[in-house]
């Protein structure tokens, strides 16, 4: 009608959301608590976006950091302690207009939901998914996790941890289908929250590894990177994280770094010593499984029944005298 | 086909003219080892003998192992058909005929009484003058063992005559026997062609004309051969009809519910319901997912729900354990679900491939704390089918998880039905997309009945979060005392307003005497049959089936009370009661006898084994004269 599309007449009665439209209830983590900067990151990503909240649901499994889906005004399941992905896995395969991400802690994906972390990498459905890595289970009170350094003094390991802990970007690295890897610290929010919006564009299952400071349990355990800036390796590129000049200023460590080499990717990512930051690895082309599996009819009642009468004829016996 | 080296003395050729004996009803089995096709041939004789109008009902035998060691009794693989004038609703009890491709299959049957008292055995005659001394003593031993035994034996040339069309003979003997019991059933010829190229219908005409073939060969050789033929007639069909196992029905029942999403991870004898599913889904607009593990399935299928259409999860036993966390979760947060466990033999990997019911009681109560859920068991292969949609229909309304019991009698059984006639409302309705009145609350628990509406991610308004945490009427975590009270109270009000809805199951015969026979989910053909033939005896016998096990029906405890005395029949574990250390107070009791106990305050006793078979109604039978007995 006079070339004005319909879309456009839309437009103009949509909202504009501000911050609070995205705010729940009062975080209730403790004072210091990384999985703060990770929600106001997250909170910010989605005012800059305008992303109706209805459409978008945030899973978590359970630990501090799974507490994230009741502080956002959103769609949130707060489902089990380890089982996030295959729930966000559920409700994306036939909700392509949903925005789904996922939070977990690092008990919660490197540890008891370790399956389905490798097999939400090979699925490749398209959502983001953020590991709030503070090396300890949180909310049981300090357990050794996966990630804890060895020789942490935890509950179970009062004599420090024995084992080497897991790379989980390495593993992340290895498994076929894996289309989008990055590891931050929530200590650089500009860094944080650069990452996930280009986690969010991706198309494709986005993990990113979020280095997340817990006060109370592991007050200690980053001092070592954060004393020293330069253990911190920037990666930058066109494709990849954007730097801001002011962090570049402390962060002297800057290397450009293509997201499309994954053997590149490999080496930062198995290097102790120097923590890579920043998108190691993406591929827009891998295909998704939500992309695959699309339906290609309608599950209609005309449909659903032209199909039975396929299967009843199958299996059909017709009468007699037919 | 002329027969110049005549092999058994036995039997002599018969005219064509000769008559067929015209029976009732008859069991047929066919064993071999494994991979030589007798299920394949077992089922084409069924749907033959089916599309002839005959009732049949047909049960898979089942070694564990997908190849276990040839020629041996325990590794017998094979199939039971049961023919008759009239409906047929169980297995029967002894085998008239069995068709042994070796001699060690075939005493895998005749050890465990699977025969009757001079059953007809035909039997591969191949072994008796093998190269190995060893099989041809072993073959001798049998031999000498059946005719001391009283078995009339046909020892028949199946591998010679295999291979004068086939280079293979493990690939078609099979068609060659079908041939066979198709002249000794006087089985329409047409029919049996027409069903060999739909069961190879995939393998294309190269597969298709040598099984015809031989399908031709085994049918002369037994016309020339044999000195007996029988004829099963039937009614005339008069409606249309549909043949199939209880997983396909399961598979076409899901389709039929209008659910979109099946998860799943395999396990025997599930996986073959999602292996149907797998072939036909898409065409409906679903999909089957073959998640990493079964935890991965169910929190998948919840996933799916929460966003959409209730979704289904198909499992085992052991499957079914790792879920119950998960089955928690989708009843604390009121998330719709069906789950299917095709039960098997337990505990633990237990008996993957044979009959057992003993997953009731952990079906009901799996999950930690108070967890309400649905239980409903399907009791023939047509119950399957209506089972889905009505377990889709219950779990959307009062959004629950809903367990259907089926198990591995059912799974593999065929048996005819009528063939559905599509009804629109069996479909789940379209998601609701339209927003809803800004604060509408997730849990917003009607007093009386318990029910809430059911918001759906993209619905604006409805922003709301799911927990497993105990959670306040607006989803917010909260541990107060009366929050986790009114929570339980609220979740256990639906079952009881879900009973309301629910009828007084019928007795079968009288509705009151001396015995009462009580079963659930497949052996009710058996005991049904049982209950026939006790009361042409003049005994007062008298059976209860139940389909809702949880909840159950109004009125069972005053049907109950009207017998002198009331058995469950089940195919689970019970106590020896007759064991010394056994006594009343420690005795443990068959799943659904310890529940109706336990409800009714009714001594209920108990009629139970694990041996992994479906049950013989001849057991049945005998078990209610003999407690009959102590009754008088
Ligand atoms: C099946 C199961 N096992 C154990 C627990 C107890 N549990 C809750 S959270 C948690 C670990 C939390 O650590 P992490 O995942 O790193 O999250 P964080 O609290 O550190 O954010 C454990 C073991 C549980 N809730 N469920
Ligand atoms: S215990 Fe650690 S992770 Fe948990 S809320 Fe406190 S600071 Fe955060
Ligand atoms: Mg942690």
């Amino acid at each position: 009608m006079f070339g004005v599309s319909i879309d456009n007449l839309l437009n103009l009665d949509q909202k504009y959301y501000e911050i609070d439209d995205y705010q729940s209830d009062i975080p209730r983590w403790c004072p210091g608590c990384g999985d703060n900067g990770i929600l106001t990151a997250t909170q910010r990503l989605l005012r800059e976006e305008q992303i109706a909240p209805e459409k978008t649901v945030f899973v978590s499994g359970i630990g501090c950091s799974s507490r994230f889906p009741h502080y956002m005004n959103t769609y949130g399941f707060h489902s089990l302690h380890g089982r996030a992905l295959p729930i966000a896995e559920g409700i994306k395969i036939r909700r392509p207009d949903l925005h789904v991400f996922v939070n977990m802690g690092d008990g919660d994906c490197f540890s008891i939901g370790a399956a389905h972390w490798i097999h939400a990498l090979r699925y490749n459905m398209n959502m983001v998914a953020m590991v709030h890595d503070n090396n300890i289970y949180g909310l049981t009170k300090k357990q050794a996790s996966p990630t804890t350094p060895k020789g942490l003094k935890s509950n179970t390991t009062p004599r420090g941890a024995v084992l080497e802990p897991l790379n989980p970007l390495v593993t992340t690295l290895a498994v076929s289908n894996v289309s989008f890897v990055a590891n931050v610290v929530e200590w650089i929010p500009d860094l944080l929250f650069d990452v996930i919006k280009k986690a969010f564009h991706h198309k494709g299952f986005s993990f990113i590894r979020i280095l997340q400071r817990c006060p109370h349990f592991t007050p200690h355990v980053f001092d070592p990177i954060m004393n020293e800036p330069d253990r911190l390796r920037l990666l930058t590129h066109d494709d990849g994280m954007v730097i801001p000049d002011a962090i570049k200023k402390i962060y002297k460590n800057v290397e450009t770094h293509d997201p499309s080499n994954i053997h590149k990717a490999r080496e930062y990512a198995s290097d102790m010593e120097t923590i890579p930051i920043g998108i190691l690895f993406r591929d827009e082309s891998i295909p998704t499984y939500d992309d695959i599996r699309k339906p290609t009819r309608p599950n209609t009642p005309s449909v659903i029944n032209e199909a039975l009468q396929q299967e009843f004829d199958k299996f059909g016996i017709k009468p007699k005298n037919d | 086909m002329h027969t110049t080296e005549t092999p058994q003395s036995k039997t002599a050729p018969t005219g064509q003219n000769a008559k067929p004996t015209v029976i009732d009803e008859h069991i047929i089995e066919i064993v071999s080892d494994s991979g030589e096709g007798a299920q394949t041939a077992g089922q084409a004789f069924g749907t033959i003998s089916a599309r002839m109008g005959n009732g049949i009902w047909t049960v898979e035998i089942i070694p564990a192992e997908i190849e276990p060691p040839p020629r041996t009794s325990s590794g017998a693989s094979g199939i039971r058909i049961r023919l008759g004038s009239n409906q047929i609703t169980n297995m029967g009890n002894e085998a008239d005929i069995i068709v042994a491709f070796n001699e060690q299959a075939l005493l895998g049957r005749e050890e465990t009484g699977n025969l009757k008292k001079g059953a007809t055995i035909i039997l591969e005659n191949r072994w008796k003058d093998h190269t190995n001394n060893v099989i041809r003593e072993q073959y001798a031993e049998v031999m000498e063992h059946l005719l001391a035994e009283g078995y009339n034996v046909i020892e028949i040339p199946m591998e010679e005559e295999t291979l004068k069309i086939v280079k293979n003979p493990r690939r078609g003997k099979n068609m060659f026997v079908l041939g066979m019991l198709s002249y000794i059933y006087s089985r329409d010829m047409e029919l049996a062609r027409e069903q060999i190229r739909f069961a190879f219908r995939k393998k294309g005409e190269k597969v298709i004309a040598p099984n015809l073939q031989l399908l031709e060969a085994g049918y002369n050789w037994a016309k020339n051969n044999l000195d007996f033929q029988y004829e099963i007639t039937s009614p005339p069909i008069s409606k249309p009809m549909v043949v199939t196992n209880g997983n396909v029905a399961i598979g076409m029942g899901i389709m039929a519910s209008g659910m979109e999403v099946c998860a799943m991870y395999p396990i025997t004898p599930a996986t073959s319901a999602s292996h149907y599913l797998s072939e036909v889904f898409e065409n409906a607009g679903g999909m089957v997912h073959q998640a990493e593990d079964e935890l991965a399935a169910c929190a998948f299928a919840i996933g799916a729900s929460y966003a959409g259409k209730c979704a289904v999860t198909i499992t085992s036993g052991p499957g079914m354990a790792l879920k119950t966390e998960l089955l928690g979760l989708a009843s604390m947060a009121e998330i719709p679900l069906v789950l299917v466990d095709v039960q098997r033999g337990g505990p633990s990997t237990g008996l993957p491939t044979k009959v057992e019911q003993g997953d009731l009681l952990s079906a009901m109560f799996n999950s930690p704390g108070d967890n309400p859920k649905v239980v409903l068991a399907p009791s023939t292969i047509e119950d399957c089918f209506y089972s889905m949609i009505t377990a889709r229909k219950i779990a959307e309304t009062f959004r629950i998880p809903v367990l259907v019991l089926s198990d591995a009698n059912l799974a593999t059984g065929q048996q005819p039905y009528p063939r559905p006639e599509f009804k629109e409302e069996w479909v789940a309705p379209p998601y609701d997309q339209n927003p809803v009145p800004e604060g509408t609350i997730p849990y917003d628990w009607d007093e009386k009945t318990g029910l809430s509406r059911r918001i759906i991610p993209g619905q604006p308004g409805g922003l709301f979060r799911v927990t497993g945490l105990a959670h306040t009427r607006d989803g917010h975590v909260a541990y107060g005392a009366g929050v986790n009270q009114e929570g339980c109270d609220k979740r256990s009000l639906k079952i009881a307003t879900f009973q309301k809805t629910l009828k007084t199951p019928r007795v079968y015969g009288p509705e009151e005497g001396d015995l009462l026979l009580v079963g659930w989910g497949s052996t009710r053909g058996a005991i049904e049959e049982a209950v026939d033939k006790a009361r042409k005896e003049g005994l007062t016998v008298s059976s209860l089936h139940l389909k809702f096990l949880m909840p159950m029906a109004s009125g069972i405890g005053e049907i109950l009370k009207k017998f002198k005395k009331v058995i469950t029949v089940e195919i689970n574990f019970s106590d020896n009661p007759e064991r010394e250390m056994i006594t009343e107070e420690n005795r443990r009791y068959s799943n659904l006898a310890w529940l109706l106990r336990a409800r009714y305050l009714v001594d209920v006793d108990n009629f139970s084994n694990v041996h992994g078979q479906p049950l013989k109604p001849s057991a049945i039978l005998e078990m209610a004269r003999r407690e009959l007995k102590k009754l008088n």
